[in-house]
């Protein structure tokens, strides 16, 4: 290739690179604007539906110019005494007037458009605000209190015949998730929080995380079900018939015992393979994720004389969970989640209030961690291990700890996901379970809580609903197509999207695009931002070759 | 330097848990070869029959195994949608040889070579371009940051590849016609001894070979021999230093990974004809067990991925098809990722001994 044609292929580049970042920026939005109404076939979308998704879109966009370049451009305006006069406010009120000016702009545009905001929309906006205004000791309580008055309450609100008079539908998102979807919600929460500390506080990346997961879930499937029915154990199992054979512990003690396993299988994997460096350590986790479920469907045929895991189909029914009859009789708890002759006492919202009480326990468990001697150990290994080994920290075995520690409560996480879904088996597992939890991770932001929680959330119910939710939306308001004409196997079919087929290619993008713009996550912790932003010395230890 | 500063009183454990360990790996392997050897001595015919089938796998892994080598040789990136960039490549193959060509079962010879060559060639420039291209916007930004960051990445990329995959081919693996390169329908070129137990060669094997041979050998031309070969080798062993002596490192980096694309372009080219299914989650674990070909054979080094990935396609033939105390297909993945990870823990520069930056 001559020095001329590279100069003349170079040439658009250098000029692109010219312009300023602003310009830059404009021109990537429109860019992307473009393609995405490209995309979404530009004839069919309305102005009505589409307005406010294509202004919302367009602020994201460029929400930093619109950030930064606000109070200049009023200034350039000529409105001079306007921002002064705004920079004299009180901190206070510049906090509370900016959200305000922003939501009804935003709300104006959409009514302009044509859409009209649920007046519950308004009770719940108005509601987040009033937090939001709260002076900054009491909002540290008031939001998590808020927050979790607010899932406590959730089943009675869902579970009523008519509850649409309580919950309002959302704009785009339609109907509030179903209480089967916040389960999943709130499980995978605890199993994200498990693999935020391996990945987040101690920094090792594990691809295998499913593995803890299905462990978890497999000793329930072996301590609280009739699949070993050559032996007779009970130890306060509860909702087991009479006579049925097998081992029947109670559920909280499989809880803790389904931790402690998978915990040990942490140290056992982790024990041999924590001494190789980062990226190999990844790919020895994934191989150990991708091993187990193998094992788990060729179980049954093991060559030991015994069936482990009844191959394919599974283990199937793992006992319903309850209290026991003494917690009944004393303390009010439900003695069974389940009732006889099988008939539902909202036993999802047991399930799920169990749930959410397994997830404070991981989050008071995963917080007191960082903050001990233990977490900071972590930290120190993830910031630079060098430096940390030299100040005396042993590697292998703080390494470990964080790896047993994780796995500790993706083992519960599988073993309440198992004990709900009351079965086990093995197509349950797989790599892509370990990739959408690793991205709830990286998109929450590594090493903080509660972003990793927001993460989970979002993502499972991105998963359960909140796709084909989005892509029926799309389907019935701009795409305008008949769905009784696609093809279930296809993502494009008869003018309508089906946007559920193509999640994990959703999720990999969100990966990807928060590596490249916002590495640290959607709500970062400080200490983690400042690695990404200023670097610490990563020059992973060089055992290998040991 | 860390080991000097901390375990100085515990080298006496060190030294036994490397004793213990090298004996545990010293055993697995004897026990291989024992069960290698009496499966040898039962049936013969089949043994050949199933190394020859093995050596097939193995040369398509080879070809995947590369792009994984060449990649991480020269940037420590384990590029986890390698095996999907191969995929697309099955994928153009397909597309190709069904919609431009409409083959049906059974083509006549001409038009098969013809419809092979060209999906061969376009399936090799489509994969090139988009590999380079995944290279300039998902992995080139992160150069400096934090060495994880692009492998997540890579995982992301991974699952966007297969989603794209999808979205053009829906959920369902798509089929080519039954042809002389198909495995299993190819047909008999010679035997060995007097059947039945007698050792065949048929054309699908003999074709597996035929491409892959001369790619393997231009690539080894290409580092060895070129100047940009040499630009590749050099920016491989210090990137500072290579661009001081003029050398154009992210030119180097996006030709490398041309490189590594258009060797997953053949394979998937080969793997549409060979295996004549292709889905949308084949490369996932294909590049998988080609990764772990790459890992075997050392990292980074280029004749030692051609010998992982024909020791991993044997392994999985000789699972999958001997007669005494086999475990079974079913059982292939777990045993290839078990390899994996005892290579990982026992030897972790591989047989051949690893060539990256920071490895040699």
């Amino acid at each position: 290739m001559g020095a001329a044609a590279v100069r003349f292929l170079k040439a658009p580049a250098a000029a692109w690179k010219d312009q300023s970042r602003t310009v830059r920026r404009v021109v990537w939005a429109a860019a992307i604007l473009v393609a995405l109404l490209a995309l979404a076939g530009a004839d069919k979308l309305r102005w009505a539906g589409a307005g406010v998704l294509i202004v919302i879109a367009m602020v994201l966009l460029l929400w930093r110019i619109v950030w930064d370049g606000f109070w200049p451009a009023v200034d350039r305006a000529g409105l001079t005494e306007v921002h002064t006069r705004w920079s004299r406010q009180s901190p206070m009120a510049q906090r509370a007037i900016t959200p305000v000016v922003i939501a009804v702009l935003v709300l104006a545009i959409a009514w302009a458009a044509g859409v009209h905001p649920d007046p519950a929309l308004l009770v719940l906006l108005a509601l987040t605000y009033g937090i939001y205004l709260l002076p900054r000791g009491v909002r540290r309580f008031a939001l998590p209190l808020g927050v979790l008055s607010a899932a406590a309450v959730y089943p009675i609100l869902i579970q009523q015949t008519d509850y649409q008079r309580f919950l309002f539908k959302l704009p785009i998102f339609d109907v509030f998730p179903s209480m089967d979807t916040m389960i999943a919600m709130v499980i995978f929460s605890i199993m994200a929080v498990g693999l935020n500390m391996v990945v987040g506080y101690a920094g090792l990346l594990d691809l295998g995380f499913v593995a803890f997961f299905a462990l978890g879930a497999y000793v329930a499937g072996w301590l609280a079900s009739p699949l070993f029915a050559q032996v007779d154990a009970r130890v306060g199992a509860t909702g087991v018939g009479q006579g049925l054979t097998g081992i029947h512990f109670s559920i909280w003690l499989v809880l803790i015992l389904a931790g402690v396993v998978t915990a040990f299988s942490g140290v056992i994997i982790g024990f041999p393979t924590l001494r190789l460096r980062g990226d190999y350590l990844a790919i020895v986790t994934l191989g150990f994720g991708e091993i187990l479920p193998v094992i788990a469907r060729n179980g049954d045929q093991n060559g030991l004389g015994f069936n482990l895991t009844n191959g394919p189909p599974g283990i199937n029914p793992i006992d319903p969970p309850g209290f026991g009859n003494w917690a009944d009789q004393h303390l009010g708890l439900p003695a069974n989640f389940v009732l006889e002759q099988g008939q539902y006492v909202n036993f999802r919202s047991l399930i799920y209030w169990s749930a959410i009480g397994l997830l404070l326990i991981t989050l008071f468990c995963s917080i007191r961690l960082r903050d001990s001697r233990l977490g900071r150990a972590w930290i120190a290994i993830r910031e630079d291990e060098i430096a940390a080994a030299a100040m005396g920290v042993p590697l292998m075995r703080t390494k470990t700890y964080a790896y047993a520690s994780g796995a500790f409560f993706g083992g519960i996480g599988g073993a309440w996901f198992a004990t709900y879904i009351a079965s086990v088996f093995p197509d349950q597992f797989f790599f892509n379970i370990s990739v959408f939890i690793l991205s709830m991770v990286i998109l929450g932001g590594m090493g903080n809580v509660w972003g990793v929680v927001a993460g989970a959330m979002l993502l499972t119910y991105l998963d359960r609903e909140g796709l084909s939710n989005i892509s029926g939306w799309l389907n019935s308001h701009a795409l305008h197509c008949d769905a009784s004409q696609t093809n279930p196997s296809s993502v494009i079919s008869g003018g309508c999207v089906n946007a559920p087929l193509v999640s994990f290619g959703i999720y990999g993008l969100i990966i990807v695009l928060v590596m490249l713009f916002r590495p640290y996550g959607l709500f970062p912790e400080q200490r983690r931002k400042a690695e990404f932003e200023t670097g610490v010395h990563d020059t992973p230890l060089q055992d290998v070759t040991v | 330097m860390v080991t000097e500063a901390h375990s100085e009183p515990a080298r006496a454990p060190r030294d036994l848990s490397n004793l213990i360990l090298s004996g545990t790996g010293l055993t697995l392997v004897l026990l291989v070869i024992v069960w290698l050897g009496i499966n040898l001595e039962q049936d013969p015919a089949r043994f050949f029959r199933i190394l020859l089938i093995g050596v097939s796998q193995g040369a398509l892994y080879a070809l995947i195994a590369l792009g994984y080598t060449l990649v991480y040789g020269i940037l420590e990136l384990i590029n986890f949608a390698h095996g999907d960039v191969f995929m697309l490549g099955g994928m153009i193959t397909a597309s190709i040889v069904l919609q431009v060509f409409s083959l049906t079962e059974n083509p006549a010879f001409g038009i098969l070579i013809a419809a092979f060559l060209v999906s061969l060639a376009l399936s090799v420039l489509g994969c090139s371009l988009l590999n380079a291209t995944v290279e300039r916007i998902a992995y080139k930004p992160l150069r400096t940051a934090p060495r994880l960051a692009p492998l997540i990445t890579a995982i992301g990329v991974s699952f966007i590849l297969q989603n794209i995959a999808i979205l053009w081919k829906g959920t369902r693996p798509v089929a080519l016609p039954e042809s002389e390169f198909a495995q299993g329908s190819g047909h008999h070129l010679f035997t060995i001894g007097t059947c039945p137990s007698c050792v065949v060669y048929t054309s699908d094997r003999l074709f597996v070979v035929l491409v892959t041979v001369p790619v393997l050998l231009a690539l080894l031309w290409l580092v060895r021999f070129t100047r940009q070969g040499k630009a590749m080798r050099a920016t491989a062993q210090d990137k500072d230093a290579a661009a001081m002596m003029g050398i154009d490192v992210d030119r180097t980096i996006s030709f490398t990974f041309l490189v590594a694309g258009g060797l997953a372009g053949v394979g998937g080219t080969i793997f549409a004809f060979y295996a004549s299914t292709i889905g949308y989650s084949t490369g996932f674990t294909l590049g998988l067990f080609a990764f772990t070909a790459a890992v075997l054979g050392g990292i980074g080094n280029l004749p030692g991925a051609v010998l992982g990935a024909l020791l991993i396609g044997m392994i999985q033939a000789f699972n999958e098809g001997l007669p005494w105390h086999t475990p079974g297909p079913a059982w292939t993945q777990a045993i290839v990722f078990g390899i994996l990870i005892l290579i990982l823990v026992f030897r972790p520069q591989g047989l051949l001994g690893e060539q990256t930056p920071e490895g040699s």
